[in-house]
């Protein structure tokens, strides 16, 4: 597992390469900072919001990789004081679908800092989230001296068809993807590095009902206090060392947690895994892309009669999603 | 007289500073110290601020490190200077940078002034001390602790252990015996005095020095030698969790903070502006002479602490997935499982909605899909009738429904046609009302009129599967709240179990039942039995039945059994 870790910052190392610095501000960055590091492609339309909400939550820097967008993502950028961007044509899957960039760029930049990694249609609710900033869970995780907060991603969706209502920039998406599943989903454990391993929501029940051990992977350890010899193993997933991924108690109880709620389902989703599934570019021959292509044409919905409304963090706590653990 | 504040100071200084000045300002001196660990130049910088506040000083710093004696030292010095140089103070308070006043000073001091002779801090001898977090309780007193556990920890292991293999034991010094307490105390002039000018006093520094976390039982084991009235219990609000470390306020305690009526509370966070500006602001709140009460909040916390150590029982998620047989609960409620039941009774599942009032599925792990009830493609919690999701973790699926439908009762009819890869989840299952009528599968067979071959060997394969359940059931293993009967016993009198059954479920209540489903007919059943038995298949799961009665005793199959009052 040493070994393996090593050769993912190796990796790190060679692939970061590939990266070219566009705006560098990370002189910006204080000893007490948290970071946010996200790959974004083709995303600017999310950006407003997805800025406005973390920098709400308290996020202090941003660490943005660039995949080559065309749709004017410096646009929203360009000039901003807490905002790093690096650009890229390298190849999203030979990056280990970005891991490799991202691993490369904490190594560099965020060495003691608090990280969030998600992408830009996922939106972190942790508890107390509505009264409390990020700088409060942090400094709660580091009294108690937890390294790593898990937040499992919650897929959302619109009542409707996707393409019913279209995404206006700036507009917070769950006002168009507002339903989730709330209680579908199941989970094993992943000997090889000890974390869970989380599947289920709607693209399980309506992309994958033949073949459910392909459904994609919900568990996620988005937020860890980084060190230069850490890295993310797949996506955010799974990371190494393996001590990082027991996010969960095994004894009785429940540790602290939070959820990323995934707003992928909107209007742009029918386009993006059309072009997807072309550029073959995502985990496992963009299969996941390909089952959504397939079913796309004939527009499905996710929403039924017993599809949960999204209120506020309290409510996923109620429904068992998340937990406060002993914060209280 | 007055009140005078000892304020120990480490980190987050512009809070701290905010609060030094709110005791200033309401005429209570305060005397800072300051860890030594911080650098020159801020703490110039920090003191610098005070220049022009008379009543706020400085105390001799020391080097504070938790566990270790410099807390108790710097407490001594900023104590000592305090009563030297303010001679109307009356009373001294013990507090942190992160302290914060709830209520007014001056009711504070108006509290103390009624109580000149008293002591606030609480002292408990170490015999009836439960709370300390990682053992230690007597050894504390009786090793010595020259090494720090946060930064030394493994020379601090090593020592205790070599202590402790060589029955190292330190004598106590005469005239003290060990109480230990909450750190944040409120003493009075006179106790505080002789506790600082005890003749004694060199002795007892050198035994504390070796003692460990000193802070929590220096002051708690002098106060007893030397005060008049010990009241045990501390004025600052101060809570810990099971790890030993104080829980934090934020702004979302605002309300239950003021509720408590505490006056000083502990840990605040540094970012909580919201309670900065509503507790430290000049327009108070109105005054009031409330007993500080701090159940509230005490709930909220030991709530916390629950969640953490034993949680939601029957809840698989991200942050708890327990480990087998350290669930706590395999399920998060009761729930039954019927077998056999829809084959012995026609429309069983409606009968059985009505007079229980609770939800009635069909066969839930049946090959095909599950028999959500009202023929409903979903249930709650959006879990699809689709058998390869449902049998991809069969575990989950059932601890999904019962977990999504708390307070609800789900009942499901069970067979050995069905998926049985719960059978042992649902037999360790406290929470489970298991009832089995075993051999009832034969009765659709008998009804098929399919090929004789083709039956024959179906029945073989159904009764190998039933009697693998019954032995799960039978198991040592078992909790859940098992019934089986054979068929032939269960047709002889079927109100009596039923009626067990319903009482223990039903959402009304323990009622007789006026109503009762209506039994298939069995006319031949013996028969059919007997032709499996002719063919080489011996069916033994449903008992003895007759050949020749049909149905064995009244009621009369076609009619409805009615129970006699």
């Amino acid at each position: 597992m040493r070994l393996r870790r090593k050769r993912r910052i190796l990796r790190a190392v060679r692939k970061s390469q590939q990266l070219r610095r566009v705006q560098n501000q990370t002189n910006a960055i204080r000893p007490d900072d948290v970071l946010l590091v996200t790959t974004v492609r083709n995303e600017a339309v999310r950006m407003p919001y997805f800025l406005q909400y973390y920098r709400d939550l308290g996020v202090d820097h941003f660490l943005i990789i660039d995949n080559d967008s065309t749709d004017g993502l410096m646009d929203h950028l360009a000039g901003q004081p807490d905002i790093s961007v690096w650009h890229t044509k390298g190849s999203y899957k030979s990056a280990n679908f970005g891991v490799d960039w991202m691993n490369a760029l904490k190594r560099r930049y965020a060495h003691g800092h608090w990280t969030l990694v998600v992408d830009p249609d996922e939106f972190f609710v942790y508890p107390f989230c509505d009264s409390r900033p990020l700088k409060a869970l942090t400094g709660w995780l580091d009294n108690a001296s937890i390294r790593s907060f898990s937040a499992m991603l919650l897929d959302m969706y619109p009542k409707g068809r996707l393409d019913e209502f279209p995404y206006r920039e700036g507009q917070d998406p769950l006002e168009i993807a507002s339903w989730f599943d709330a209680g579908n989903y199941t989970i094993s454990k992943n000997l090889e590095y000890g974390n869970l391993w989380i599947q289920g929501g709607p693209r399980a029940r309506k992309f994958f009902p033949d073949t459910p051990y392909r459904a994609p992977a919900l568990n996620k350890i988005p937020l860890v206090k980084w060190d230069r010899n850490y890295a993310f193993v797949s996506s955010t997933h799974a990371l190494l060392p393996r001590g990082l991924n027991l996010v969960y108690e095994e004894w009785g109880g429940e540790k602290a947690s939070g959820v990323l709620l995934h707003t992928k389902f909107l209007d742009t989703f029918v386009h993006k895994a059309e072009e997807e599934t072309r550029r073959k570019q995502h985990y496992a021959q963009s299969f996941e892309y390909a089952a959504y292509a397939a079913q796309l044409k004939d527009q499905p919905e996710f929403w039924c009669k017993w599809s949960e409304k999204y209120i506020n963090w309290r409510q996923l706590e109620i429904l068992g999603l998340m937990s406060k653990g002993n914060w209280a | 007289m007055t009140l005078g504040v000892v304020m120990l100071v480490h980190t987050a200084l512009d809070r701290a500073a905010q609060v030094a000045k709110h005791w200033a300002a309401a005429e209570c001196p305060v005397v800072i110290h300051v860890d030594a660990k911080l650098d020159r130049k801020t703490f110039e910088a920090f003191k610098a601020q005070f220049k022009d506040a008379p009543r706020i000083r400085f105390s001799k710093r020391h080097k504070c490190e938790w566990g270790m004696w410099g807390l108790v030292a710097a407490t001594l010095s900023a104590s000592e200077r305090l009563l030297r140089d303010f001679p109307e103070v009356g009373h001294v308070y013990l507090a942190s940078g992160s302290c914060l006043p709830l209520r007014p000073v001056k009711e504070l001091v108006s509290y103390l002034e009624a109580r000149p002779q008293t002591d606030f801090i609480e002292s408990a001898t170490i015999a009836d001390v439960p709370w300390t977090v990682g053992g230690l309780n007597e050894e504390r007193f009786a090793l010595r602790f020259p090494f720090s556990w946060q930064s030394q920890r493994y020379w601090f292991d090593k020592y205790v252990d070599l202590q402790r293999r060589l029955g190292f034991s330190r004598k106590i010094p005469k005239g003290i015996e060990p109480h230990m307490g909450s750190q944040w105390w409120c003493l009075s002039r006179a106790t505080l005095t002789a506790i600082l000018q005890d003749p004694e006093r060199p002795a007892f520094d050198r035994y504390f020095k070796r003692v460990w976390i000193p802070d929590e039982s220096y002051f708690q084991t002098l106060v007893r030698r030397h005060s008049e009235t010990v009241e045990s219990r501390s004025l600052t609000l101060s809570k810990f969790d099971h790890q030993g470390k104080p829980h934090i306020f934020y702004d979302d305690h605002l309300q239950l903070l003021r509720r408590s009526h505490c006056f000083v509370a502990r840990k605040i966070w540094p970012g909580a502006n919201r309670l900065y500006d509503a507790f430290l602001s000049k327009d108070a709140a109105a005054p009031t002479i409330a007993e500080p009460d701090p159940t509230k909040i005490d709930r909220i916390f030991a709530k916390a602490l629950e969640r953490r150590t034993i949680g939601r029982a029957g809840l698989y998620m991200q942050s708890r997935f327990l480990d087998q047989h350290w669930e706590n609960g395999v399920t998060a409620g009761p729930y039954s499982v019927f077998q056999g039941f829809s084959d012995v009774f026609d429309g069983f599942e409606d009968w059985l909605a009505r007079v229980s009032g609770c939800r009635v599925h069909g066969h839930l792990f049946a090959p095909d899909r599950a028999e959500f009830a009202d023929q409903d493609t979903a249930a709650n919690g959006v879990l699809t009738d689709n058998a390869k999701l449902r049998d991809y973790n069969s575990q989950a699926f059932l601890t999904n429904l019962v977990w999504n439908t708390r307070g609800q009762r789900q009942c499901y009819q069970y067979g050995p046609g069905d998926s049985q890869a719960n059978n042992w989840l649902m037999a360790k299952d406290a929470n489970a009302q298991i009832s089995v009528i075993s051999g009832a599968w034969a009765i659709p067979l008998f009804k098929s009129k399919r090929d004789f071959a083709e039956v024959r060997k179906e029945a073989a394969a159904l009764q190998k599967t039933e009697s693998e359940f019954l032995d799960v059931l039978r198991s040592p293993w078992a909790k859940a709240r098992i019934r089986i009967w054979t068929l032939a016993e269960f047709v002889e009198a079927p109100m009596e179990p039923m009626q067990a059954i319903v009482d223990e479920i039903s959402v009304h209540g323990p009622r007789r039942l006026s109503e009762a489903p209506r039994m298939i007919d069995l006319t031949g059943f013996g028969q059919f039995l007997q032709d499996l038995r002719n063919q080489g298949m011996h069916p033994n799961v449903m008992g003895d039945f007759p050949v020749e009665t049909d149905t064995p005793s009244a009621p009369a199959p076609q009619q409805r059994p009615y129970l006699v009052k």
